[in-house]
């Protein structure tokens, strides 16, 4: 195995587990040897530069993609072989926020919310609205919404929207897509609060897939930095940062201290040298 | 930094250019198409037994279901009318100087009817519903694939053949029948009115021609080749939906995809039910009556 990724001990045990994890697209491999334990009740945020496979590892938790080689282990149960229908049961235990909400434009808010209400349980009409109120008032979102459509909201209400969707069934796991991409400053410091207390809330395990240290610097306990695979060595492991998340300024390898202050100079000359200028 | 040592694979033959390594490419890139041929076709069948198998398992939800059936059935009622109406009138408008110049115009009732009844009618529907309802759906489907809609269906639980695919094939397979019946019936009515009233054929030959000639069964093959379009019309439109490439090109491509792939679908069934409907025909009863 070539990663070699730090784990943090926790007595509660672990909840997801990555197993020399590989995802190969055609000819194009975007992740590689991926060794990765998540505990309960914490959250992990996985950083990382637009294209390294943060989204990738996300889809493939929740079993949306298959690894091409190794395993993931959801509550001790390796994914690949559960069927069709016991992967269903498992994955409503999640709850995934999408990069740009992925609402469905056919419905409406109040139909988003309770999707999966009407799915999976036999509550009442009046039952479903009553936790669906519930869901918007706790992502801070007024009822008049309820009738209207998703294109008539703006991005951080659609955001919120699919956070309340994401909660409705009281998921264990949640799943963060790029939560505050394309958010104003102030919109993104309210949907990392929405994290912080949804956390506070329910005892949820969290994910959350950022490229903005703010939030992964906010909301989780652990970051793991990804580095994109055409620029490691064969022998480099993918993972080149794994620990708590209050530590990563003081980190060792150059390159998540660059990430962490931003800092593009040494980047631009690496993707001038590439192009060969 | 190295880069990737799998991202860069060279065939040494083709690198090495002449004669030899232009055939090489040739016969890698015919290859490569035919490959790619075979996996999709096996793609869109594995697709369509995905779909029987959820539409015999469990029946999707009526709030599913009753927004499709008004999409394909209701709202391409007036187009399939309308449309049937004029190549009704068409059909006489191009047959009659032929039929008149043989004195056979109270036979144009017969094949008017019969055109109608087994082919026009049920081939002219199907377009219809390939050309409004399989590229809209092929699109709505894309849209929902680029937009990560079906990735959240999946993680919210809900499988989106039984949830997206199966109220969509059970509305094209159920309505056209009806779509169908309408075209046929408004051609005949179209043509009809164009033969008798304005161009003066003797009513009474015109009907007794197309009753003595045009039966039930033709009707029957008619309606039952246009379970096949629908099915067919269908299948190909979700699946290029939920296949479809990123971006605003890659939905557009989708939907275009979906209407000529069905075309070509609907005119293949035709030619393939055709040939075995009259087959069956001759079988069952060899000293039916012939037109000429």
């Amino acid at each position: 195995m070539v990663a070699t990724a730090t784990h943090i001990s926790d007595s509660s045990g672990p909840l997801i587990q990555m197993e020399g994890v590989e995802i190969d697209f055609g000819r194009q491999r975007v992740l590689r040897d991926i060794d990765l334990t998540i505990s309960r009740g914490k959250t992990l945020a996985v950083i990382g530069e637009s294209g390294c496979g943060k989204t990738v590892l996300l889809k493939t938790i929740i079993g949306l993609l298959r690894p091409t080689r190794g395993l993931v282990r959801f509550d001790g149960r390796n994914l690949a072989e559960l069927s069709e229908r016991e992967l269903t049961r498992q994955r409503i235990r999640f709850g995934f926020l999408f990069q740009q909400a992925a609402l469905f434009d056919s419905m409406t808010i109040a139909q988003n919310i309770g999707f999966s209400l009407r799915q999976h349980t036999d509550k009442r009409v009046d039952e479903i609205r009553y936790i669906v109120l519930a869901r918007l008032a706790e992502v801070g979102l007024p009822e008049n919404i309820l009738d209207k459509k998703p294109a008539e909201l703006s991005g951080g209400m659609r955001k919120r929207v699919g956070l309340a969707r994401a909660l409705a069934l009281e998921p264990e796991i949640m799943l963060y897509d790029e939560p505050t991409t394309g958010l104003d400053p102030i919109m993104s410091d309210v949907i990392n609060e929405l994290i912080l207390s949804t956390r506070r809330q329910h005892p949820i395990t969290s994910i959350v897939v950022t490229h903005d240290m703010r939030t992964a610097q906010k909301v989780a306990d652990r970051v793991v930095m990804l580095y994109p695979l055409p620029r490691l060595r064969a022998d480099e492991p993918q993972i080149i940062y794994d620990g708590p998340s209050d530590r990563i300024e003081q980190a060792a390898d150059s390159r998540v201290s660059q990430f962490v202050r931003g800092e593009a100079r040494e980047r631009l000359m690496e993707m001038r040298q590439l192009n060969g200028r | 930094m190295e880069t990737n040592p799998t991202s860069d694979i060279r065939d040494p033959i083709s690198a090495s250019g002449g004669p030899l390594g232009a055939a090489v490419d040739w016969i890698t890139d015919f290859g490569g198409v035919l490959i790619d041929w075979l996996i999709g076709l096996g793609d869109i069948a594995m697709f369509s037994l995905r779909t029987f198998g959820w539409l015999l398992g469990r029946l999707p939800r009526k709030e599913t279901i009753i927004p499709n059936f008004y999409q394909i059935g209701v709202l391409s009622l007036p187009v399939v009318a309308l449309t049937g109406t004029f190549i009704g009138m068409v059909l006489v408008v191009q047959s009659y100087v032929q039929f008149r110049s043989m004195h056979l115009e109270a036979k144009l009732g017969a094949v008017i009817n019969m055109s109608l009844v087994r082919e026009l009618g049920p081939v002219l529907a199907a377009t219809m519903l390939a050309g409004r309802v399989g590229s809209a759906m092929a699109a709505e489907l894309g849209t929902m694939r680029v937009t990560e809609q079906i990735d959240a269906l999946v993680t919210m639980g809900a499988n989106p053949i039984h949830y997206l695919v199966v109220p969509r094939f059970l509305g094209c397979l159920m309505l056209i029948p009806a779509l169908t019946i309408m075209a046929d019936f408004m051609g005949v009515a179209g043509a009809f009115f164009y033969a008798v009233y304005l161009l003066g054929i003797d009513s009474h030959h015109y009907l007794e021609n197309s009753r003595h000639f045009v039966g039930n069964f033709d009707l029957f093959v008619g309606v039952f080749k246009s379970l096949f379009f629908g099915a067919a019309i269908a299948i190909i439109a979700c699946y290029r939906g939920f296949n479809c490439n990123p971006g605003a090109e890659g939905v557009g491509r989708a939907a275009t995809t979906a209407f000529v792939y069905s075309f070509v679908a609907i005119l293949l069934l035709d030619l393939l039910l055709g040939i075995a409907m009259d087959g069956i025909y001759f079988a069952l009863w060899p000293e039916a009556p012939k037109l000429f």
